[in-house]
């Protein structure tokens, strides 16, 4: 990944082919199968390593996927934090225990898979293939965060100008380019999972059930209106 | 008051015969595809018995329903914040141990077995791994107390008998049974719709149907924990729940539902209940003892000038509530009192009740002849070998008088016919058990017809469910069979 071709092909050019197909396709997805939007659970049918694998995915990723948030959107404060000693190391152990988590549940998740043959019915090729990627993607992030300290104060002063020039549509691999082998890696692989995101279960994430904390517990549909959240009340007028 | 109208239903199980006819008829339309196949939307139970799935009246073990905490109502399996802290692993979501493993069998092996000293067998084949398995559980297992050594004895109803009382209910050559056909209740505060994190359960404003959105079903599986009953099901193949849709289609063509249909013993009744919304959560809150006679108070009188312009101002249609004028359900649980809701200590409010069954009187006595014209006239009832306790756990929230009302009235009414039919009995005497079953003459002549003389038109009092009024209804539910719900023509594929 030296060839200045390759570089702009894969840090400039790769993450507008990304998200061009992640809003494209997570959209058409929602509009024209909504059906399948959705995750496929298979605690049904095998619920003894169920919880294990998925909470500590989920829970992992949700945090680690948040610190990069965070990284990209305040990275000035992130720096001021970690310009303490003490706080740089409880902010990198504490993203390293979350990331070391989602590693363990994706690896969980996939032996699951594997072992039980019930859990394999329903599993399809798309799920294989995310799977793996993900995998690579949290060992790749470890091995970054160990051997290339601190991470969390380097990616507030390369990685999140990187991502600002992608987002701001002015591409700017200055960033990476220097960068080792590993980390190209983990960027590269964060593309095409996010190219990849809107053909597997991955939708699932888009359509988090937040709105039910403050949804009224009881919905009424009636005809030709649609869902009404309030139940003991009936709109007026209709009908009739 | 804020009238609504629920199409609600009555099972006489005096009358079940346990054909499990409703059961293969609705299997038969609605759940023989892929990932439905251990779905039982109507099933039938020998009580007592563990049910299918098993033990679900265990509410300490599978948290289904609404309990109270502190004066609130909220769901046993969940609030609100565990509910998104949960989401990725379900602690409450019964699993297909539970149920059972859904099989067919290897037939072709009878075909293509090669010439050996023993005839070929087809054996059985999980229909989810395709796999060879060893069948130990079915979603009717312990039917007709079949093994009750190991299964009748686990009904979570028998905590209500004394020690005595449960040996006398599995002594040899006494022991007793009926069945209870279980459907969706589709009840008036449904713990499924207010599980769903997505939104995707609901009541149909028009006839009360809870139904499950397969577009917006994300698969979370919160309803099959909330819901007491376990009547709303995980499909593992679409990863969508599915559940009773009292068949809709057919009743908006003015047909019974499927499972009424073809019922054998002729023991159900369908028909419209006007209702009482605004008043659902102040009654869900009454104390156990109370909930039976709340939920009678919900339920309106549909010949009651204010209820008819109540629902007039609701906009439902005059039709229908001429519908709920000739309904048998509202005979059957308001006007006799017959019929009672199962588990009301849910505080779900199903809208399916039954008639609790009459059984054979314990031969306890020793050779003793049973004298029926004794001073109590309704001491057998005491005595039956289905105690009202058990009856009362399953039937009247733990209130044993409601059942007991239920039981004398029926036996009154028997007698009565008794009297005019068969005259081994006094009409003195029969019109004393009348008086003593708070039953007058025409009363009982009335049970006497709907009971026993019943014709279609009798039992199922379908409201017109004003299909032009219903957009989204106009396609032909039967063209998306083998597809996944309805309203829109997709295979149930779930992608790559």
């Amino acid at each position: 990944m030296t060839n200045p071709t390759m570089n702009l092909l894969l840090f400039a050019m790769l993450p507008y082919v990304a998200l061009f197909t992640f809003f494209l396709g997570t959209i058409l997805r929602y509009r024209k199968a909504p059906f399948t939007y959705s995750s496929l659970s298979s605690q049904f049918l095998e619920n003894n390593q169920h919880f294990w694998g998925l909470t500590a995915l989920h829970y992992g990723i949700i945090a680690i996927l948040l610190g990069h948030l965070l990284g990209l959107l305040i990275p000035r404060q992130i720096l001021l934090w970690n310009s303490r000693p003490l706080r740089l190391y409880v902010l990198e152990i504490f993203s390293l225990a979350f990331a070391l988590m989602a590693l363990v549940g994706f690896v969980g998740v996939i032996e699951r898979r594997i072992r039980y043959p019930k859990a394999r019915t329903v599993t399809t090729p798309a799920d294989w293939i995310i799977e793996s990627m993900l995998i690579l993607q949290a060992a790749a992030g470890i091995y970054v965060a160990i051997f290339y300290p601190w991470g969390t104060s380097w990616y507030s002063t390369s990685a999140a100008p990187y991502l600002h020039s992608i987002f701001l549509f002015r591409p700017d691999i200055s960033y990476l380019v220097t960068m080792p082998f590993i980390v190209k890696f983990h960027v590269v692989n964060g593309w095409l999972i996010v190219g990849f995101f809107p053909f597997t279960r991955l939708v699932h994430a888009l359509v988090a059930p937040v709105p039910y904390l403050w949804r009224k517990p009881q919905l009424v549909r009636w005809y030709g209106i649609g869902i009404l959240p309030v139940w003991p009340r009936r709109p007026s007028g209709a009908r009739d | 008051m804020n009238v609504r109208s629920q199409v609600s239903m009555v099972f006489h199980l005096d009358k079940c015969i346990g054909c499990h006819t409703c059961s293969i008829a609705c299997k038969n339309i609605w759940t023989d595809r892929k990932g439905t196949e251990y779905m039982w939307w109507n099933n039938v139970e020998t009580k007592p018995g563990t049910g299918f799935p098993t033990r679900w009246e265990d509410q300490e073990r599978y948290k289904g329903g609404w309990e109270k905490k502190n004066g609130d109502l909220e769901l046993k399996s969940q609030n609100k914040s565990s509910a998104l802290f949960n989401i990725f692993h379900n602690p409450n979501q019964p699993t297909l141990d539970d149920y059972y493993e859904p099989w067919t069998y290897d037939y072709q092996n009878l075909f293509n077995a090669p010439e050996g000293a023993d005839q070929p067998t087809a054996k059985p084949i999980s229909m989810i791994t395709g796999e060879y398995i060893n069948v130990e559980a079915g979603p009717n297992w312990d039917d007709d107390l079949g093994g009750s050594p190991v299964y009748a004895q686990n009904d979570p109803n028998l905590e209500s008998l004394t020690p005595e009382q449960r040996e006398q209910l599995f002594a040899t050559e006494r022991l007793v049974f009926f069945y209870f056909p279980r459907i969706c209740n589709h009840c008036l505060n449904p713990a499924c719709v207010a599980a769903c994190p997505s939104g995707a359960l609901y009541k149909r404003g028009e006839d009360g149907i809870v139904l499950i959105d397969q577009k917006r079903c994300r698969g979370w599986r919160a309803c099959v924990a909330a819901c007491p009953y376990k009547k709303t099901y995980f499909n593992w193949s679409t990863g969508k729940s599915e559940k009773c849709i009292l068949c809709y289609p057919r009743l908006e063509t003015g047909q019974a539902p499927a499972c009424f249909h073809s019922c054998v013993g002729r023991i159900r009744y369908l028909g419209v209940l006007l209702y009482d919304a605004a008043r659902i959560e102040e009654v869900a809150k009454l104390p156990d003892d109370q909930l039976i006679e709340g939920q009678r108070s919900l339920i309106l009188d549909p010949f009651d000038p204010e209820v008819i312009a109540g629902a007039r101002a609701n906009g439902i249609h005059d039709s229908v509530v001429e519908s709920a004028q000739k309904s048998p359900v509202y005979q059957f649980v308001k006007v006799w009192k017959l019929a009672l809701p199962p588990h009301l200590e849910y505080r779900t409010f199903p809208m399916l009740f039954y008639v609790p069954p009459m059984s054979p009187v314990m031969a306890s006595k020793e050779g003793g002849v049973i004298d029926h014209v004794s001073g109590d006239l309704f001491h057998d009832i005491e005595q039956s070998r289905v105690p009202v306790a058990y009856l009362a756990k399953l039937l009247g929230a733990g209130q044993e008088n409601k059942v007991r009302y239920a039981l004398r009235k029926q036996k009154a009414v028997r007698w009565y016919r008794r009297a005019l039919t068969v005259g081994d009995v006094t009409m003195e005497v029969s019109s004393r058990m009348l008086a003593e079953a708070d039953c007058s003459s025409e009363e009982a002549e009335a049970i006497y017809r709907l009971t026993s003389l019943c014709t279609f038109e009798d039992r199922f009092v379908i409201p017109p469910m004003h299909r032009e009024e219903a957009i989204q209804m106009m396609e032909d539910p039967l063209e998306h069979k083998a597809s996944a719900g309805f309203g829109f023509v997709s295979g149930p594929q779930r992608g790559m």
